[in-house]
Parts: C-alpha cells; structure tokens; sequence
C-alpha cells in the first residue's frame, strides 16, 4: 500500500518553488565563484584553486541534497 | 471528481471550472498540478548539471595547474642593448613556444617587457612611449608602460610581467611574473 505523504501536493509544491529560489542562489554563487577564480588562474595566482573548488564541490553537494530533499517528499 | 481525496483534485492553469474549459482541454484533462510540480522538480534537476559543470570547471583549474607545473624559463638574450632605440620596441618570444612578448625601450635606463597579449581578448597591445602607455586597437583597452597595469578600457587584469636584467651589454629575460592586480 502507498504511504501517503505528510505534506499535502500544495504544500509541496511551496516547497519545490523554495528549493528551486535556493538552487539558482547557489549556481549564482558558483558563476560568480568561477569567475573570480578564473581571474586568479590567468593571473598566476594559484592559492585560491583548491579552496574555490572545494567551496563549489560543497555548493554542488548543497544541490544534490536539496533534490534528495524533494524527492524524499514524495515518498 | 467528488470521492477524490480533496489533496488530489486537480484544477485548471486558469482556474475556470472544467465545464468552461476549451473543448481540447476537457478531450484531454490532466491533473496539471501534479504536472506543474513535476515540471518544476525536472527543472530542479537540470540546474543541478549546471551546478556540476561549475565544479567540473573548478577541477579542471586544477588540472591544469598540476599539468603547468614546471620550473621557470632559464634567462635567454633578447637582445642587445644598443640595437633598441630611445622610443624603440621589440617582439620576441620567451620561452621560444610561448605567445608573442613585447620589449620597450622607455629611455636609456629603463626596460620594459610584457605579454602582448591583451588581457581583455588577447589582442595585440601596441606601444605608445611618447604618452607612457601601450593600446590595444581592438577595444580601446589602454596599459600603463612602466607597471603595465590597465588604465582603461575593458581589460582588468595587468599584462604578465617579463622580468629583465641588463648583463655585459644585453637584455636578458629572467623570468615571467602573472599578476591579478
């Protein structure tokens, strides 16, 4: 038997449309991330390479795990 | 419609009651909020691409440094010092594979030597000694000859610095100095 979810469809939907504002926040950050990193990089500055591509892994990770949210509603 | 579970009941994008609805829509309902949220949860997962293609990008910084991971260029003669006129320029490469630079010779003392690439669109930057500058024709971007810092125009970032020490007569790149400011 299907388990209901404990969220009705409306109030889902307000959640996805949350989500999807907390999605693009995020990839804007990560635009501006690789911007001001490619900057450095043809600057020869090379100190920045690997916190700003942690801090972009950890923004992915941020994504994957507000889908998983969202999917985890629908269960 | 009436023993659906009042979560469920679905309700056209214009809100009108289904008997009001075009003949195409009511030949083929839909329950279009569910769709609506599919819509958007798809959407969801096509920015999360976007997302990891920024991450690919910022690894492949990395990879690119690991690669260019190399000892600086040994000095090389570019030239000697008496074959450069006051006001004079010369186009040289440094190391011999490396994009064209540019040496400038500011007055008797002073040497110059930068990437002539533009840092906007790599468009070649020429020389105007007479005004301490050097111009890149192609968007009006403008250097300033002693520090090659940009003075305006488009280009933010500073023209790669080659370094050089005047030995027994010649010019002699030494190294090669990137700057993001």
């Amino acid at each position: 038997m299907k388990r209901k979810s404990r969220f009705a469809r409306s109030q889902r939907m307000t959640i996805a449309t949350g989500i999807l504002f907390l999605v693009v926040v995020v990839i804007i950050l990560q635009l501006w991330l690789f911007t001001a990193t490619m900057n450095a990089f043809l600057g020869g500055d090379r100190a920045i390479l690997w916190p700003a591509a942690i801090a972009s892994l950890v923004c992915l990770g941020l994504n994957v795990g507000l889908l998983w949210y969202l999917y985890g509603l629908e269960k | 419609m009436t023993n659906q579970d009042s979560d469920q009941i679905t309700t056209p994008p214009d809100g009108r009651a289904m008997s009001e609805q075009p003949r195409w829509r009511q030949d083929f309902p839909i329950d279009w909020p569910q769709d609506e949220y599919l819509t958007r949860r798809e959407f969801i997962k096509f920015l999360l691409l976007t997302s990891a293609a920024f991450t690919a990008g910022q690894f492949w910084f990395l990879v690119r440094q690991l690669l260019e991971q190399q000892e600086s260029p040994s000095s090389q003669v570019i030239a000697r010092v008496e074959d450069i006129p006051v006001g004079g320029s010369l186009v040289f490469k440094y190391p011999a594979d490396s994009p064209a630079r540019l040496l400038v010779r500011v007055d008797e003392e002073t040497f110059v030597a930068y990437e002539q690439q533009c840092t906007h669109l790599t468009c070649p930057v020429i020389p105007h000694v007479e005004v301490g500058e050097l111009h890149c024709p192609c968007h009006e971007g403008v250097f300033d000859l002693l520090t090659g810092r940009p003075l305006s125009g488009p280009p933010r970032r500073p023209l790669a610095r080659v370094t050089l020490a005047i030995q027994d007569g010649d010019v002699v790149a030494t190294g090669i100095e990137k700057r993001t400011v």
